[in-house]
C-alpha cells in the first residue's frame, strides 16, 4: 500500500449511504465518507455516542456498508482497542473469523464531548496501549447532538445553551482545549488536523494514519451549521475559513527517532508562504451566530482582540514547532 | 473423570486457571481487591507464553467492559474480571454487553461496595447488577469456581442464550483462600469449550452470522426507539427463559467430561428436613456445618444452595422446597427500602403463587465482610425454629450479627 491515488478513492464506494438524517450541510458525514475512502481493505468502524450514531442507525435502518458498532459515549477507543485486540489474537492464533485479514483499518470516531471531555481517559489509556487504529475526532465544538451545550472544545466567547451570551457573561469563558498537544505528547505515531475544504488533504492523512503502526489521531473542524448558526451551504466555507485565519491550522505530526516532527500542510503551508495572506479572525468570527454577541448590539472589540491574540499566539507557536 | 489433576489453588487462581485453559482472544482487566490476583496471574500465563490471549491491560473497569463488548462483537471470545467499585464502573456497559447479545464471561470477586470503602466480601455489587441482563453463577468453593468458569463459556454462547456471564466468588474467602481443585487437562477443556460459534440473523446483506464481518456489515449497537425497543428487550427475556434450559444441558454435558455434577440448586438433607437455610456462595458451606452439627443433636435441618441466581429457578426450587414447613433465605447484600434481600424477595415470588409454600423469613448477614460463623447460623436456625413453634413469622426480615 502507499499514498492514495484519486482513481483509487473515486473507484472506492461510499462507506456511509445516503439516506441517513443528519442536517442538512452537516460537516460530519463528509469528513467520515472521505476518510473512510482512504481505508486499505478490511476496516471495522466504532462510533461513539452523538450525532453521527443517532442519525445513521435508526433501527431498523442503518446508512452504513460496513461493520460498525456503537457502545457508549465515553468509550469509542476502548471499543477500538478490543476489536483490534480480537484482530491480534486471531492472527496470532492463526484461528478465528479475523484471522485471515493481514490488516484491519479500526476507525473510532467521536465528537468533541466523546473525546476532550468525557472519552478523554479511555483515550488516552488506548494511545498509551498503542494499538493500531485510527482516531478520528469530529470536532463541532460543542454537544450538538443534545442541543448545543459547551464542551471542552468549544472555543472562547462562543454562545451555547450552557455557555449563553448573557446580559453579564459574554459566552464561553474558558479557551478550547489543546487536544492535538495531549494527543502528541503521548508520542504516538501520527496526528493531524482536517478540514473538508481540502478533500485531498484529507483523503492523503487518512490514509497515512491507516498506514501507521499504532494510534493515529486525526482531528477534524466540522462545522455544524445548527450549532454554529450559519446558512447551511457555508459549510465548506466556514471549514475553509477556520484555517485561512489559522484558527484551525492544518498540519501533520509524525514521530521520528522518538521526536515529533510537524509539518504545515495545504491551507496553512499556504498562509506560511505568504504570512499576508492569513485573513483576520473576524472574518471567520462574523459569519457565525454563535459568535454575534460579539457584533451586536454592540461591536466587543475587546473580545475579538483577545481572540486575535489567542490565535496569533497559537500560530507562532505552532510555526516555531514547524521550525 | 480420569487425567485429572489436584491443584492448590485460591478461588482468584481456579479462575484465572480455567481461564488459561479456555485460551480467550481477549482478556481486558483492570487491577480490583479481591479481584486483582485473577488479572496477575493471567498476565504472568501471557509473559510466559502459555496463552495466546492478547492480554489489554486497560485503565479503567469502564474501558475494560467495553474493550470486552466490540472484542467479543468482533468474534472473539472475550474475558474480564472485577469486584466491587469496578462493576459499578462498568454498570452502564453491563446492560449494553447483555443487550448486544455477547457472551463475555466476567468473574466478580464479590465486594462489599463503597460508601463507606470496604474490601471484604458481600454481595452488593454483583446484586447490584441483577437486572444488568447478565446470567449469574454464585460458587461456594474454588472447585465450583474453577468449573464455572468453563462451563460459563458453553452456556453464554449456547445458540439459544448468547448472553454474558458472571461467575461470582465471595471475595477473601474464596478469592485468597486456597484449597484443593479437581483440574481437567487442557485439551479436554479445549475440547469442552470447542470454537466460538456464532448465531445467524438477518442483515443488511442477507443472512449472516452475528459479528463485525467486513464482508457482511452488520450495525451493532444502533439507535433503538419506541418502535422497536420493547420487543429486542423481550427477546432478552426469552434468552434468559432459554437459559433455563440450555444451563442443566451444559452442566450435563460437563458432568460427563469432569464427574461433577451441578444444578440450579445443590440441596443437602432436604428429604425429611422440618427447617432450612437458603443462600448463595460461600457461606453455604459454613450452613452444611451447622446442618450436620444440628442434624447430630435430633434436629431436621436441611439447606439449599442456589447456584443460578439469574435466570432464577423458580420452578425448581419450588420443587425442591416440597412441603418443607419453614424456610429461611440469607442475603450477603441489603436493598434499602425494600421489603427484604434480593434473594428473599426473589424466593417469596417464587411461592406466591403455590397452594402450598412454608413459611418465610430473611436474614440479612455479613455486610463489608462481617463474619458469618457458625453459631451466628446457629442462631437462625434458633430463630427458624421458634417460627415453626409459634406457626408464624413476626420478624419478616432480621439483620444477624450487627451490633444493635
Amino acid at each position: 500500500m502507499s499514498e492514495l491515488t484519486m482513481r483509487e478513492a473515486a473507484r472506492k464506494p461510499d462507506a456511509l449511504a445516503p439516506g441517513h438524517r443528519l442536517c442538512a450541510g452537516c460537516d460530519e458525514t463528509i469528513i467520515v465518507r472521505m476518510v473512510l475512502k482512504a481505508t486499505r481493505g478490511p476496516i471495522i468502524v466504532t462510533s461513539a455516542t452523538g450525532c453521527l450514531e443517532v442519525s445513521t442507525t435508526i433501527f431498523p435502518y442503518t446508512a452504513w456498508n460496513v461493520p460498525w458498532i456503537h457502545v457508549a459515549f465515553e468509550n469509542a477507543a476502548a471499543n477500538a482497542s478490543g476489536i483490534e485486540a480480537a484482530w491480534r489474537a486471531m492472527r496470532r492464533k492463526g484461528s478465528g473469523p479475523l484471522a485471515k485479514y493481514e490488516t484491519l483499518d479500526v476507525v473510532a470516531f467521536a465528537g468533541d464531548g466523546g473525546t476532550y471531555d468525557i472519552g478523554l481517559q479511555a483515550l488516552s489509556g488506548a494511545l498509551e496501549r498503542g494499538h493500531d487504529f485510527t482516531y478520528v475526532l469530529l470536532d463541532n465544538e460543542a454537544y450538538m447532538n443534545t442541543g448545543i451545550q459547551r464542551s471542552g472544545g468549544t472555543p472562547f466567547a462562543a454562545s451555547t445553551t450552557t455557555s449563553p451570551a448573557g446580559r453579564v457573561i459574554p459566552g464561553k469563558r474558558e479557551w478550547k482545549k489543546p487536544i492535538d498537544e495531549i494527543v502528541i505528547a503521548h508520542e504516538i505515531p501520527y496526528v493531524a488536523t482536517l478540514s473538508a475544504a481540502w478533500p485531498i488533504d484529507v483523503m492523503r492523512k487518512a490514509r497515512k494514519a491507516f498506514e501507521a503502526t499504532g494510534p493515529a489521531f486525526l482531528h477534524a473542524i466540522v462545522p455544524c451549521s445548527r450549532g454554529w448558526r450559519y446558512p447551511e451551504e457555508k459549510t465548506i466555507e466556514v471549514s475553509r475559513l477556520a484555517v485561512q485565519t489559522c484558527f484551525f491550522p492544518l498540519y501533520e505530526c509524525r514521530l521520528e527517532k522518538g521526536r515529533p516532527i510537524y509539518e504545515l500542510s495545504a491551507g496553512s503551508a499556504a498562509v506560511a508562504k505568504r504570512p499576508e495572506s492569513k485573513k483576520p479572525v473576524v472574518e471567520y468570527l462574523e459569519i457565525q451566530g454563535r459568535f454575534r454577541h460579539l457584533f451586536r448590539p454592540e461591536r466587543r472589540e475587546d473580545l475579538i482582540k483577545n481572540i486575535q491574540d489567542w490565535v496569533d499566539n497559537r500560530w507562532e507557536m505552532l510555526l516555531e514547532k514547524v521550525g | 473423570m480420569k487425567g485429572q489433576i489436584l491443584m492448590g489453588l485460591n478461588g482468584d487462581e481456579a479462575s484465572a486457571y480455567a481461564t488459561k485453559q479456555v485460551n480467550p482472544d481477549v482478556v481486558a482487566a483492570y487491577p480490583i481487591t479481591p479481584q486483582t490476583i485473577i488479572v496477575e496471574r493471567f498476565s504472568e500465563y501471557v509473559a510466559d507464553g502459555e496463552v495466546e490471549t492478547e492480554f489489554v491491560a486497560v485503565e479503567s473497569e469502564h474501558s475494560a467492559l467495553s474493550s470486552c463488548v466490540a472484542a467479543a462483537a468482533a468474534g472473539a471470545r472475550a474475558f474480564t474480571a472485577t469486584a466491587a467499585n469496578g462493576l459499578a464502573l462498568m454498570w452502564e456497559i453491563t446492560y449494553i454487553a447483555s443487550s448486544l447479545r455477547l457472551p463475555i464471561v466476567m468473574a466478580v470477586a464479590n465486594r462489599a461496595l463503597s460508601g463507606p470503602i470496604n474490601i471484604h466480601n458481600d454481595h452488593s455489587d454483583s446484586m447490584g447488577a441483577r437486572d444488568s441482563g447478565w446470567i449469574q453463577i454464585y460458587c461456594e468453593n474454588s472447585q465450583e469456581v474453577y468449573d464455572a468458569s468453563i462451563a460459563a463459556w458453553r452456556i453464554g454462547e449456547h445458540p439459544d442464550v448468547q448472553l454474558p456471564v458472571m461467575v461470582c466468588l465471595d471475595g477473601f474467602t474464596l478469592s485468597h483462600t486456597m484449597e484443593n481443585v479437581l483440574t481437567l487437562p487442557d485439551e479436554a477443556v479445549r475440547t469442552f469449550v470447542g470454537e466460538r460459534k456464532f448465531i445467524r440473523v438477518r442483515g443488511q446483506s442477507g443472512e449472516t452470522e452475528l459479528r463485525l464481518n467486513p464482508e457482511a456489515p452488520l450495525t451493532f449497537g444502533p439507535l433503538d426507539l419506541q418502535d422497536y425497543y420493547f420487543e429486542h428487550k423481550m427477546q432478552q427475556v426469552d434468552a434468559m427463559e432459554q437459559a433455563l434450559v440450555a444451563i442443566p444441558e451444559v452442566d450435563a454435558e460437563y458432568a460427563k467430561v469432569s464427574g461433577r455434577e451441578y444444578g440450579f440448586i445443590h440441596p443437602y438433607m432436604m428429604e425429611d428436613a422440618e427447617v432450612a437455610v437458603m443462600g448463595l456462595g460461600s457461606t453455604m458451606g459454613t450452613v452444611r456445618h451447622v446442618v450436620d452439627q444440628l442434624r447430630e443433636e435430633g434436629v431436621k435441618a436441611g439447606l439449599l444452595k442456589l447456584r443460578v441466581f439469574r435466570p432464577f429457578p423458580s420452578k425448581e426450587l419450588v420443587k425442591m422446597v416440597g412441603d418443607l414447613p419453614i424456610l429461611g433465605v440469607l442475603d450477603k447484600s441489603a436493598s434499602f427500602g425494600a421489603p427484604g434481600g434480593p434473594l428473599y424477595e426473589e424466593v417469596k415470588t417464587a411461592f406466591y403463587d403455590e397452594a402450598e409454600r412454608p413459611l418465610i423469613a430473611g436474614y440479612i448477614h455479613g455486610l463489608g465482610g462481617r463474619d458469618t460463623s457458625p453459631d451466628l447460623i446457629r442462631g437462625v436456625f434458633e430463630s427458624l425454629l421458634g417460627v415453626y413453634e409459634r406457626g408464624e413469622v413476626r420478624d419478616k426480615v432480621s439483620y444477624v450479627g450487627v451490633r444493635q
